[in-house]
């Protein structure tokens, strides 16, 4: 197996090592899950994150029994890490529909072997988001009165709200991900019923598959439907993370009240996400021998992807400074020097070192092409997108109009368990996705595969004309 | 009743397999050719040729248009109804239909809406979930979603004769034809 794809023989051929067939590229992929053995490192990792998974639910423990007075708030401080979290999570979430089906808009062949973990990614991602607001209610066992339903008091919720938007965005965001991941699993689940060898794993994949038997009538429809899915979740990503900013920048603090704050975060969303990608397909590839599929042309478009938005959410920054200055207002220049002098201005200082300086890196192709380089840069922006949402939340927050209503926030371990305890949610739920789900597409994998006949058939990306080249 | 008839009672249809897509491709142009009208096609991968060629007609963006609208009418009208009719809030005199703090939710409504319909509706079209299908008693049908091509003549095809059928599909590029019993 050639871990660096050699010199282009085609178009193509980076997106998929030369060699492969229908049945190489079916067997590989479905044999990583059918396969009896599971990994001693499989099982080492697993029950790492489960022992986080653990941590999460102490804290939710804690903070049902106590209440948020369990988390360090204050006033003015009323939002902090279960906020900053939030924003984090459903950020890196973004990334995935980004692939899923912005670039499957744009018919770019190479996003077919990264789409479905980036999916399952966003699915687990949102999840984690989704668990904040929740407990952010301090009671949120009456969660549903977020909801619109008819109630004994006649009341609604306030559909002027920036936070209601909230919830229906996430809410829609959340089914439409779990829609378009399913949607693309059910060939596969079709084709891991057929590979099954054991009885019970047939049924299972076989209730999953739904009857799947690849039918031209059925493929025709799934193309219709999976296309037209890619073609909504694209103006909802850019909606759920627009709404995100809302949540700030229809507030009158300083440091939220901005017009750029929509594009901005939509950015550093999709900024956050490719790095988490990153961060997951480097060590999957190597771990399960995908470097077949998951080539160095797919790691290196993504750092493109990164380097791009990286210099958006620079230009934000830049906007934000600028304008904190330009405006005269005495709050915004106050809020900008509290940034880089007050109490957190470590925070503010190693998310532009993590965030706009790190990037810069990725100018050079020979850091763009070295793996370990990559996987480097991206857990560094994890970091600087945790943070910079940590800036914009609780240092605005905690220095407002008036100096005699300042505080300082510093977390209690409580809210540090439930952050590391998402990270542990987060895992145990890939973890159990690359044990028993395909991590890549199988029969999107098939379309890139050169013909039987030795030619090499256009590629058949979803929504695409095949050419016709084969009529008699 | 004639024989043939009592034939066709017992099977669901005729299957070819195929090694490739364009075999495939010739035996459907072979099968049309003889007049069969509602042959399908199984693939492990989606074709728009061999769906073009097998002349296959697709409703669902109607669908999820009339999901799309049924979202944007029912989320714009709840908030409308809610804040306008049924509990109308008078705060400093602003109007109560504040139709531009709806978008949000109005929009949010309409993606949901037709992506439901996109999923649900493609699966009811297909007739889907269907564990079980008679094609998939015929053996070898599992190379289905790996790697193989076949081609069913079905028993509602106005000109389905067994062996007719047979006969045609063996005149193609098969690797194999089989008959599918009716369950």
């Amino acid at each position: 197996m050639s871990t660096t794809p050699e010199l282009p023989k085609g178009p193509r051929s980076e997106v998929i090592a030369p060699g492969h067939t229908l049945s190489t590229v079916t067997d590989k992929i479905t044999q990583i899950v059918l396969s009896r053995r599971t990994r001693r490192g499989w099982y080492l990792g697993f029950a790492i994150a489960f022992a986080l998974v653990m941590v999460l639910l102490a804290s939710i423990a804690k903070l049902l029994i106590v209440g948020t007075g369990a988390w360090g708030l204050n006033i003015p401080v009323g939002w902090a890490f279960d906020i900053v979290n939030f924003v984090w999570w459903i950020g890196i979430g973004h990334a995935g529909t980004l692939i899923s089906a912005i670039l499957l808009l744009f018919r770019q062949q190479w996003r077919t072997s990264i789409n479905r973990f980036a999916e399952a990614m966003t699915l687990f991602a949102v999840a984690c988001a989704g668990l904040f607001p929740l407990l952010h209610l301090g009671r949120p066992w009456l969660a549903y009165w977020l909801v619109p339903y008819p109630n004994t008091m006649s009341l609604w919720p306030q559909f002027r709200s920036p936070l209601l938007w909230d919830v229906f965005a996430v809410s829609t965001y959340g089914t439409v991900s779990l829609l378009f991941w399913y949607v693309g699993l059910i060939p596969d689940m079709a084709t891991l019923r057929d590979r099954a060898k054991s009885r019970p794993w047939k049924v299972v994949y076989g209730i999953l598959a739904m009857g799947w038997r690849g039918a031209a009538r059925h493929w025709e429809r799934y193309e219709t439907a999976y296309l037209l899915l890619a073609g909504l979740a694209t103006p909802l990503v850019v909606s759920v993370h627009t709404v995100v900013s809302f949540d700030f920048a229809v507030g009158i603090i300083p440091g939220w009240h901005a017009t750029i704050f929509p594009p901005y975060f939509v950015a550093g969303a999709i900024y956050s996400g490719f790095a988490m990608v990153l961060t997951l397909a480097i060590p999957l590839r190597k771990i399960y021998g995908l470097q077949d599929f998951i080539t160095l042309r797919h790691l290196q478009n993504m750092a493109k992807i990164l380097l791009a938005t990286g210099l958006i959410v620079a230009y934000g920054y830049g906007i934000e400074a600028f304008c904190a200055w330009y405006s005269g207002n005495v709050f915004e220049e106050g809020m900008l020097l509290n940034r880089m002098r007050g109490p957190y201005w470590w925070a503010y200082w190693t998310l532009l070192l993590c965030n706009v300086l790190t990037p810069q890196l990725l100018w050079s192709k020979r850091i763009r092409t070295s793996v370990l380089a990559l996987f480097v840069i991206s857990l560094i922006v994890n970091v600087g997108m945790w943070l910079e949402r940590f800036v914009i939340v609780v240092t605005s927050l905690s220095r407002d109009f008036l100096p005699s209503s300042w505080d300082v926030y510093t977390p209690t371990r409580w809210e540090i368990g439930l952050f590391v305890g998402s990270i542990g949610l987060f895992l145990a739920l890939l973890f159990l996705f690359i044990r028993f789900l395909p991590m890549i597409s199988i029969f999107e994998m098939r379309t890139l595969v050169p013909d039987s006949t030795g030619e090499v058939r256009t590629p058949v990306a979803i929504g695409q004309v095949q050419a016709t080249e084969d009529r008699p | 009743m004639s024989a043939p008839h009592r034939h066709a009672q017992r099977c669901f249809g005729v299957l070819g397999e195929y090694a490739s897509g364009p075999e495939l491709l010739r035996a459907i142009e072979d099968g049309k050719r003889h007049g069969f009208t509602k042959m399908e096609a199984y693939t492990p991968f989606p074709m728009h040729d061999v769906s073009h060629a097998l002349g296959h007609e697709n409703d669902l963006p109607k669908y999820v248009l009339a999901g799309g609208i049924l979202g944007a009418i029912v989320g714009f009208g709840m908030q409308y109804y809610a804040s306008v009719h049924h509990y109308p809030v008078n705060v400093g005199g602003r109007p109560l239909n504040s139709w531009p703090s709806f978008i949000p939710v109005t929009f949010e409504l309409t993606i949901l809406f037709a992506a439901l319909t996109a999923v649900l509706g493609m699966l009811a079209l297909n007739g889907l979930p269907r564990p079980h299908h008679p094609v998939f008693s015929v053996p070898g049908f599992e190379l289905a979603t790996r790697d193989r091509f076949f081609l069913l003549v079905p028993h509602y095809d106005p000109l389905f004769d067994p062996d007719e059928a047979a006969r045609v599909l063996r005149a193609g590029p098969t690797l194999s034809v089989h008959e599918v019993p009716h369950p």
